[in-house]
């Protein structure tokens, strides 16, 4: 639960090797690792023709109670009879009434959960994973970069380091999808682009009748942008695709690969570090992971 | 000294049954002759036949089976109102007290390798810990090594205790059994076989010679570095791999490979309700990585094979100390393409890069 100030600098380090993984610093689950805690789904918002969002509680009110995790950890969300997938948590850890996660509907897993209704079962195992070191980032520009579902994970660390704006110096997000359509959370994309804490951008690939933004691949708009890389850390998340071509975009604008930061993922069973699916090289990405510098990867086999 | 018994051939039974009374189960190597002859390990009942031989199949299932049970879940309907559907779970696991009779040093070094990352992990894995704690080893020294038998390279070799409770030696028509563990120690107290200190010393030559009768080993130590350093070499190890059929046999024989994968089994209705299950997993096969959007970082063969040998040799060894390959051989003996994870660590040894 309480987290160490001195084990916050491990994030933003390369992982040590030889080293048996010390996680005093993350919320870890309790108990038996692999049995879910029985949550109720208590609310289904449509996204976009792909993306639902679900809010879940933790069916005992206690375990609701003291559930406690840090920005950009993850849970693996169960439909019993289905089976189990990661997602990101993202709604702020300030807000204690509901788990948030975002789902991209691509299998069997995910098309079961978006058959989901309120008031439906589900089993949470979580937190899991590291997380966003941003105790370490206290003093510096933010510049976020989401592509498509990518933007979950952004959404809960951009709203925790909102929250605590006097810390922070300037906040940025652009975020890119394929059309308007294909826009998360587009009920409070208004209120982020009005809010004179973040400095938002949007874009789609392609021009759309009524799209007051940006047109653009995200890293051609990025570069048109040019945030400053002084005291600024980049932190992205989107397909592999535009990860590709988004770190090339921050590496030209002069971001070192220490302030560019991503989280991955990768197809996962156990969550715990033990069924070998999730590795690359010898770290894995839900113990390692998901949260990783491009320094850190780079310091790793070459195979997302 | 740690205590040290004698059982002569004809008490084996009697032993077996003295086990038995100790654990729930008493696995032992016995011949299956369907279209191939093969030793397996199966509970002993009275009257089986017992072959001190090296099984064909490793004894993992004692600790990972290949299925298990990791929770059941039950979900059941309010009467009164259908919609509202409680789900309840059991995560109790399911561990038998074991014995294993005859396994060969490389199998019980295999134990050693499956205990860190399910024990010494993060996370501890109760359902891995749950059978360990209650698992009993005797293991049978090798009077020699096949021609696949690699066990000295990685640290190994005939007589290793390593993860071992009871060390056997076969002596004639007799073994001799020295206790290695505390667990081990307190069965040989508790039976009731005659001491067989005076023999020790004649055990202790079966085993020099059995070190002796081997090939020198090669100096492995750079290994892991080697390895790693290969990574972005495709066309290293599109040569070492290309004869791969990615069918898996090499990792369901493996004493040391654990990874698995978690199913869920039925609805959840009904009076048994549903299972989510652990089975053992092959990463050889190109779905093990593959990704519901169709992305796959593991794709091809090369890569898959690829992780396999640095999990054993250079991962596995960079955060646990040491490989996870016991140098059984049983993935060189069953390949149908006969490939040898030998010489591509020996390849990887000589290559310059």
């Amino acid at each position: 639960m309480a987290t160490k100030k001195t084990k916050n600098a491990r994030a933003a380090e390369p992982l040590p090797k030889n080293a048996v993984r010390n996680c005093s610093d993350r919320p870890m689950p309790s108990g038996n690792p692999y049995k879910p805690a029985v949550a109720t789904v208590t609310e289904v918002i449509h996204e976009t023709a792909a993306i639902k969002t679900l809010r879940v509680v933790l069916d005992d009110p206690a375990v609701m109670a003291a559930f406690h995790y840090e920005p950009g950890q993850v849970g693996q969300l169960s439909v019993f009879g289905v089976g189990e997938s990661t997602f990101v948590i993202n709604s702020p850890p300030s807000q204690k009434k509901y788990l948030q996660f975002s789902v991209m509907q691509a299998g069997e897993v995910t098309a079961a959960i978006h058959r989901l209704t309120t008031g439906d079962k589900v089993g949470v195992r979580a937190p899991l994973g590291n997380f966003f070191p941003w105790r370490d980032w206290r003093g510096k520009n933010i510049f976020f970069v989401g592509g498509g579902i990518g933007i979950a994970p952004l959404r809960v660390i951009m709203l925790h380091l909102l929250e605590r704006m006097a810390d922070y110096g300037k906040i940025s997000l652009l975020y890119g999808a394929r059309s308007p359509r294909d826009m998360a959370y587009s009920y409070e994309i208004e209120g982020w682009l009005h809010n004179h804490d973040l400095d938002c951008t949007l874009c789609i690939d392609a021009p759309f009748e009524g799209w007051r933004h940006k047109v653009g691949l995200i890293p051609n708009v990025l570069l048109n942008l040019a945030p400053d890389p002084t005291n600024c850390i980049a932190v992205l998340c989107g397909p592999p695709i535009m990860i590709k071509f988004t770190l090339q975009a921050l590496e030209k604008l002069g971001f070192l690969p220490e302030n560019i930061v991503t989280t991955l993922e990768k197809r996962m069973k156990c969550g715990i570090g033990i069924c070998g699916r999730c590795n690359i090289g010898g770290r894995y990405i839900c113990i390692d992971g998901p949260v990783f510098t491009l320094k850190q990867l780079q310091a790793l086999p070459q195979e997302l | 000294m740690s205590t040290i018994r004698i059982l002569a051939s004809d008490g084996l039974p009697a032993f077996l049954s003295f086990l038995s009374q100790k654990h729930q189960r008493v696995l032992v190597p016995v011949v299956k002759s369907a279209n191939k002859r093969s030793v397996i390990f199966e509970p002993w009942r009275a009257g089986m036949p017992v072959v001190l031989e090296k099984a064909t199949v490793p004894p993992k299932e004692a600790v990972l089976p290949q299925c298990e049970t990791l929770l059941t879940y039950k979900k059941s309907k309010n009467q009164e109102d259908l919609g509202d559907i409680t789900v309840s779970l059991d995560d109790t696991p399911e561990a038998l007290s074991t014995a294993i009779f005859a396994c060969r040093p490389c199998d019980a070094r295999g134990f050693r390798v499956l205990d860190r990352p399910f024990l010494n992990g993060l996370f501890p894995d109760p359902y891995y810990k749950a059978r360990r704690e209650s698992l009993t080893v005797f293991t049978i020294t090798c009077s020699s090594g096949c021609n696949t038998c690699f066990c000295h390279w990685v640290g190994g070799g005939p007589s290793s205790p390593e993860g071992s409770d009871v060390l056997m030696t076969k002596i004639e028509e007799a073994l001799m059994l020295q206790a290695i563990s505390p667990a081990g120690e307190a069965l040989l107290k508790d039976c009731d076989l005659p001491d067989g200190r005076d023999i020790f010393p004649r055990a202790e030559a079966a085993r020099k010679a059995a070190w002796a009768s081997l090939a020198p080993a090669p100096d492995l130590k750079q290994a892991p570095q080697k390895i790693a350093a290969l990574f972005g070499n495709d066309d290293f190890w599109q040569s070492q791999t290309s004869g791969c059929l990615s069918c898996g046999a090499c990792t369901y024989l493996c004493p040391a490979c654990y990874c698995f994968n978690i199913t869920d089994e039925g609805d959840g209705f009904g009076v048994h309700g549903g299972r989510r299950l652990r089975s053992w997993d092959n990463c050889m096969s190109s779905l093990f990585t593959h990704e519901a959007s169709g992305h796959n970082p593991r794709m091809l063969k090369t890569p898959r094979m690829r992780n396999r040998v640095s999990h054993k040799f250079s991962t596995y060894p960079e955060n646990w100390g040491t490989f996870s390959c016991n140098g059984c051989g049983r993935c060189i003996s069953n390949c149908p393409v006969s490939l040898d994870i030998r010489a591509i660590v020996l390849a990887a040894l000589d290559n310059a890069g």
